[in-house]
This record gives structure tokens, sequence and C-alpha cells, in this order.
């Protein structure tokens, strides 16, 4: 018994479980607070897709500052990001590796598809190379039309992220 | 271990030499490759492969294409009109500079001619894209090098820039302004007395960018050495805009081939010397400030009123033929290579962009530099990813 | 262009009609071209059949060559003529005619006289079997340009160190996308 809890996978495993039974246990009590916790501190992932990158950079200077609402602008590792921003339109080329992107980011993790190409294909619907949306491979939570979308619009998208965090359940 | 600022041969020599062409796995053992993108703080969208010895990088190799959107191959199902919202896109912060060459090929096709005023106010939005362009280009060098305060004031400074594309065009980014036969609408009340306004404004701030950023110890020991690229190898390169004017050869399309009314503008071209990542930085800066000069002189020059563009008819057909234009964008040279079969869709539309004649550059100046310097080379290279994939 | 966006300028333009506009730019690029025939000259007189010159004008030039003796002219260009660098490479898809055309833009940035110049370097490969001598040891700047060619119109430079995918992504398993059969969906 003792061996196989030494052993690291089986170790993993258990103390998975603990912070299963943990979190159960603290839903009720404390889920607002965690919730409150990760609402300010929401880590973009660093992965432009396309030209929406422009917009995203001058949402992050200081006219509009989206640090003020709680996008921190990341440059470190997906591994302790968990927003990812489509900046637009997304190749197929890409596609792969926001997949791959999306799936090393631990959870909870959101994503927001930022600007017309991310959501629908926009004004490359019929180009021969371009994927039309990004919901076929990565779960959106929010929309933020536009071509580009204006700043104004991406913090207001990155709020309505926040409120659908505040009101969901921890996991 | 590598000497920097060898001709393009002995570079390639070296670089064989060093063992990178075809070596098998077990001889391969010292080198280690690293692959940096697209999910990089650095690169954009963007991938490229490099194998570092130790410190240095022997080999590298790009790997463009991930905003491979096919813009060739759309522009033969729309017409010339219809082309232009997508063709703005690959640079989005320099939109009337890449609908500009656009436009005159266009115009040569169809052969119709701007009025002067109409000139004159595509030269200024044509100016004011340039600053929004190269300060966006300068804030990201900031951020790459480290110096937070190099990203948050141009990106402060662009924004005022921006209020004035916008109270002229309409749209903050992408403004669709350049079509064929002029500019879309005339420039609103009191734009000039705005534009002056901000000129010398900008033209104080560019004074503290250079104390802050140009010469700091820190950016000149990361920059100054690095990267050089000889005006042998430039030449033979066939690179563009900034990175060829800092290599010594004052080269711009606006004296080389004035379009429009360039040819009534006094003005210098600015170039350096030494051709290392230091030069290919500030050539920018000290375009931005000849930038400022063009502008006052436009705005001193244009008639007060007249027609800002020649009407076309709808749909308008291109005589069969085919023309290349080019204009100097914020990264250099961008041409457009037009054929037309005599309908009003182009047979075929081939932009010549700077970012992809920019990117072959990279390798060969990898090749020797230390990984640390590799964000410095890189960016240096005024590369736009977007537009090198179209 | 140079010199008639100068007269244009000069003479107040304030209407444009079409036929007047055409009728002037023809009118002054007669006596202007001289250098630029003279240029082509030094090359027709060199190769003389081979070269078939297409147009001439301000600033432009265009000429056709066979492709054998493609690398032989580029050279010539290249070390008498000055043009040192290339733009960029287009190759354009003719299924009527079953070629393929692929242009190199020649620049200069050494000589200041040829600055403004570009010299169209054409020349023609059948459909069936798209191939062509690689001019990337002429003119190194050729080098990804005749990549993305190869990927987007099929055309195999013989020569040329890595005729291989570029931009278009890995698993791309259609024909190249430039040339006419491929039809964007829908449209």
């Amino acid at each position: 018994m003792l061996k196989e809890l030494v052993n690291p996978t089986h170790f993993n495993v258990l103390m998975g479980k603990l912070g299963d039974v943990l979190v159960k246990a603290l839903d009720q009590p404390l889920g607002y607070a965690i919730n409150w916790g990760r609402i300010w501190s929401l880590w973009p992932v660093h992965l432009e897709t396309a030209c929406c990158s422009v917009e995203f950079g001058a949402a992050s200077g200081p006219r509009y500052d989206v640090e003020r609402f709680g996008i921190i602008e990341a440059f470190g590792s997906l591994r302790q990001c968990d927003l990812i921003v489509v900046q637009g339109t997304v190749t197929r080329k890409m596609a792969p590796r926001l997949r791959m992107v999306y799936d090393q980011m631990p959870e909870p993790k959101y994503v927001i598809a930022m600007g017309a190409c991310a959501i629908t294909g926009g004004l490359y619907i019929d180009s021969y190379n371009v994927l039309p949306g990004v919901d076929g491979i990565v779960p959106v939570d929010v929309y933020v039309p536009g071509c580009p979308p204006r700043p104004e619009t991406l913090i207001q998208g990155c709020m309505l992220l926040q409120e659908k965090i505040k009101r969901s359940r921890i996991k | 271990m590598v000497v920097l600022a060898k001709s393009l041969e002995d570079r390639i020599d070296e670089s064989q030499k060093l063992g990178l062409q075809v070596i098998k796995e077990s001889e391969d053992d010292r080198l280690m490759t690293l692959n940096v993108g697209p999910q990089h703080p650095g690169s954009g969208h963007f991938r490229f492969t490099v194998k570092v010895d130790g410190d240095y990088i022997v080999y590298a190799d790009p790997d463009p294409g991930y905003v491979h959107r096919g813009e060739e191959k759309m522009c033969e199902y729309r017409n010339f009109i219809q082309n232009i919202p997508h063709l703005e896109r690959p640079v989005i912060h320099d939109s009337t500079n890449i609908t500009y060459s656009y436009s005159l090929a266009v115009e040569e096709l169809v052969g119709i001619q701007v009025p002067r005023r109409g000139q004159f106010i595509r030269a200024i939005a044509s100016e004011l894209n340039r600053q929004v362009y190269t300060l966006y280009w300068l804030a990201i060098y900031g951020i790459f090098l480290g110096h937070s305060t190099m990203f948050m004031w141009p990106t402060g400074d662009r924004e005022l820039f921006i209020d004035l594309l916008e109270a002229l065009t309409g749209a903050r980014v992408t403004h669709a302004f350049n079509i064929p036969g002029g500019v879309r609408n005339d420039i609103p009340n009191g734009f000039k007395d705005r534009c002056l306004r901000q000129i010398a404004y900008f033209e104080k701030r560019l004074k503290e960018y250079e104390d802050i950023f140009y010469n700091n110890p820190l950016l000149r020991q990361r920059t100054e050495g690095v990267g050089i690229l000889t005006k042998e190898d430039a030449i033979k390169l066939g690179v563009t805009g900034s990175v060829l004017r800092a290599s010594g050869i004052p080269y711009d399309i606006r004296k080389a081939e004035p379009y429009d009314i360039y040819n009534e503008i006094d003005f210098k071209v600015q170039y350096m010397k030494t051709g290392d990542s230091f030069a290919r930085s500030y050539v920018p800066f000290l375009d931005m400030r000849e930038s400022c000069h063009i502008m006052r002189q436009l705005l001193d020059k244009m008639p007060e009123s007249g027609e800002v563009r020649s009407k076309l008819q709808p749909n308008p057909k291109g005589a069969p033929g085919e023309a290349y234009r080019r204009v100097e964008s914020g990264r250099g040279a961008l041409g457009y290579y037009i054929i037309s079969d005599g309908t009003p869709k182009a047979y075929r539309v081939k932009i010549s962009v700077g970012s992809f004649r920019n990117m072959l550059a990279l390798p060969y100046l990898l090749v020797g530099a230390k990984l640390g310097d590799m964000p410095s080379i890189y960016w240096s290279l005024n590369y736009w990813p977007v537009e090198a994939d179209r | 262009m140079n010199q008639s966006t100068e007269n244009r300028s000069n003479s107040n333009f304030q209407s444009s009609s079409l036929a007047k506009s055409k009728t002037d730019t023809q009118a002054k690029n007669e006596p202007e071209s001289s250098f630029e025939k003279k240029l082509v000259s030094e090359i027709t007189s060199k190769f003389g059949d081979n070269v078939k010159v297409s147009y001439i004008r301000p600033l432009r030039m265009k000429i056709i060559v066979n492709q054998e003796y493609i690398v032989e002219i580029a050279t010539f260009i290249r070390d008498s003529l000055g043009f040192d660098h290339a733009e960029s490479v287009a190759g354009t898809d003719y299924p009527k005619d079953n070629k393929i055309e692929v242009i190199y833009h020649l620049g200069s940035y050494s000589r200041d006289d040829l600055a403004g110049h570009i010299l169209a370097l054409a020349t023609h490969t059948s459909r069936d079997d798209a191939r062509l001598p690689t001019l990337m040891n002429v003119f190194k700047s050729v080098e990804y340009h005749e990549r993305e060619t190869f990927e987007m119109l099929g055309v195999y430079f013989e020569g040329h160190n890595r005729n291989e995918r570029f931009l278009l992504p890995e698993d791309w398993a259609d024909i190249p996308p430039l040339r006419k059969e491929f039809r964007i969906k829908g449209r």
C-alpha cells in the first residue's frame, strides 16, 4: 500500500482526487471568493493568429489599458495562462497549433474569439486557407465582433467573460 | 567562435563548415534545435527553427505561412473596387500605403488621373500612416528588448495619430481610404491645424525617445555591432526599406520613382552606414522625423479647394495589359503587379511586399549570432509576418 | 510615369476625362523612353532573336526570353546592365495557351540612374511539365520568391536547393492554388 502511494503516478492521482474533494467541500462557502480571484487575474496566452493583434496591442497601451480590468498582458509560459484571445483569422496552418496551445493550458480556461474572422471567417470566408470560425476547434466563451474590434469592444468582451466566470460554479 | 560582418559566401561556407546541411543524428548531438513560435512572446505569427551550438546560432530556417490567406487568389474573384478592403488587412496598421500602390496600378490600367488636391490628401494620409506603423513597430521593439517604457510611450503617441486618421477617414486602422481615382472623402474642418499641433508635439517627443531609448547604454550594448548586414550582402539579398538604408544605400521609392506629388516635396533620404541592429532600428526613427518635415510641406502646399477624386464608372474595366507600381511603405518598397484582360476583374494580382523580401536576410544574420541577440536582429528587420504571408 | 506626373501637376489638373488622360500619357511616353530603349537594345543586340521585347514604357521594360537562355541573359543583365536584385517573381497561369509565364521584376540599387527602373524578365513553360532553370545563382534574392512560385503554381525550378512547402499548410493535398483550374468553393 505504501509502496503504491510512493509511486509518482498513483500519488498524482490521489492528490487529484483529494483536490476534487476539497473543491467540492469549498464550493459552497468559498466558491465566490475563488471566482473573484480568477476574474481579476486573467492571463491571456500570447498567441497571435492574425492582424487583430495590433488592436490587442493597442488595448494594452496607456490609453485603453486592459490591465485595470484584470486582463494582464502575459509574456510567459502558456502553462500559467487561463485565457486565449483568438486574435483574428485562423488559417489551416495555424489551426492545429491553436488547438495544441489550448490542450496544453491548465483548467480552467476560457476563449475569446476576437474579430469577424475568428467568429465566421469574416472577409476571408471564401479563401482556400481560412477556417470559417474557430468554434469548430476550441469552445468559445465570448465573441467580440468587429473587423478589427476597437479596443473598447475588446474590453467589453473581457468584462462579459468576467461576468460569466462570476456566475459559473468552480471546477 | 564566429566573426560577424563577413561576406555572404563566407557565411554560407562557415555554416556549412560548422556542419549544418546533412548531418546524421548521431553526429548532430552537439547541436540543439530550438523551435521559436508561433506561440512565443516574440515571434508573433511566425515560426523559425534555430540550431544552436552552445550560445551560438549555427543554422536558422524560417517557416512562414501561418497567416497565409490567399489574397492573390481572392483578387481574381473580385472587381477592382471590391479588392480594396481585403487588400489592406495584411498590414492593418499601414493600410493607407498598401492600398496606395494598388490604386496607382489600377489607375494606370483604367487610365484615370487623380486631381491635385486628392494627391495631396493621399500623401498626407500615407505619411500619417507611416508614423502609426513605425510607432507600433518601435513599441514592439521595446518589448523585445525588455524596455517597457518604449512600449508605453509609442503606443500612447500612436493613438494621437490614429485620432487624426479617424477624423480623416472614419476608421481607426482599416481606412479603405485610397481608391482608384483619388481618396474617398475630403479633409474635415480644422484638420490642418490639428495636424500641425500634433506634429509640433510629436517632434518634441521624438527628442525624448532618443534620450530614453536610443541613447540608452543598455540598448546600445544589445544592438550595436549585432547582426551586421554589409552593403554588398544587402544588394545581393535584395532587402528593402529601412534594412537597406541602414546598410548604407540611400534608396527610397519616394526619391527613386516619385509618385503623385512627391517630386515637389523637398526631403532627404535618411540612411546609416553601419548596417547593424542599431542602425536598422534607428533609420525608421529618422524616417519618422523626416516624415514630420514632409507633412508640414504637404499641408503648406495643399490647394485650398478642388476635387479629391475623379469619378470612375461603376465596375471599371482595365485595359488589357499589365502594370507594376510601387510605393515606399513603412517596411520598404511595396509593389503591385496587376495583369488585366479587359474585364472588371484582374486576371492576376501579385503583391510584392517588403517583409517577404527582408525575411531572406533573417537566416544569414542569425547564423553566427548569439541566441540572446535573436530578438534584436529579428525585429530590427522591420518584418511583419501577416504581410509576408499575404 | 514620373514625368507624366510632373506635367500633370504643372498643368493644374482639375477635371478628368478618360480619353484626354490616355492621349496625354501616350503623347508623352514616346520621346521620353529613349534611355529604356537603349538599355533593351543592348540586350537585343547581344542575344538577337532569343529576346522578344514586349513593351518599353518610361521606367518599365519587359522582355520575353526562351527558358534555355534565361540564365545566360540574366547573367548579362546583372553584369553589364547593373540590375542587381529581383523585387518579385510572379507566375501567371494561361490555360488557353497551355503555358505558365514566370516573370522576374529586376531592379537596381547600385546604379543611380536605374533607381526607378524595373526590367521585367519573362519566360514561359508548359503547364503539363512545368520546369524552369533557377536564377538563384544569378540573383540570390529570388530564393524565397521561386520557392513560393513552386508552391503556388507548381513550377519546378531545376537547381533550386529547396523546392518544397513554404506558405501553405504541411498537409496541403490539393493542386497548386494559383492555377486557374483551382476554384474557390462557392464562387
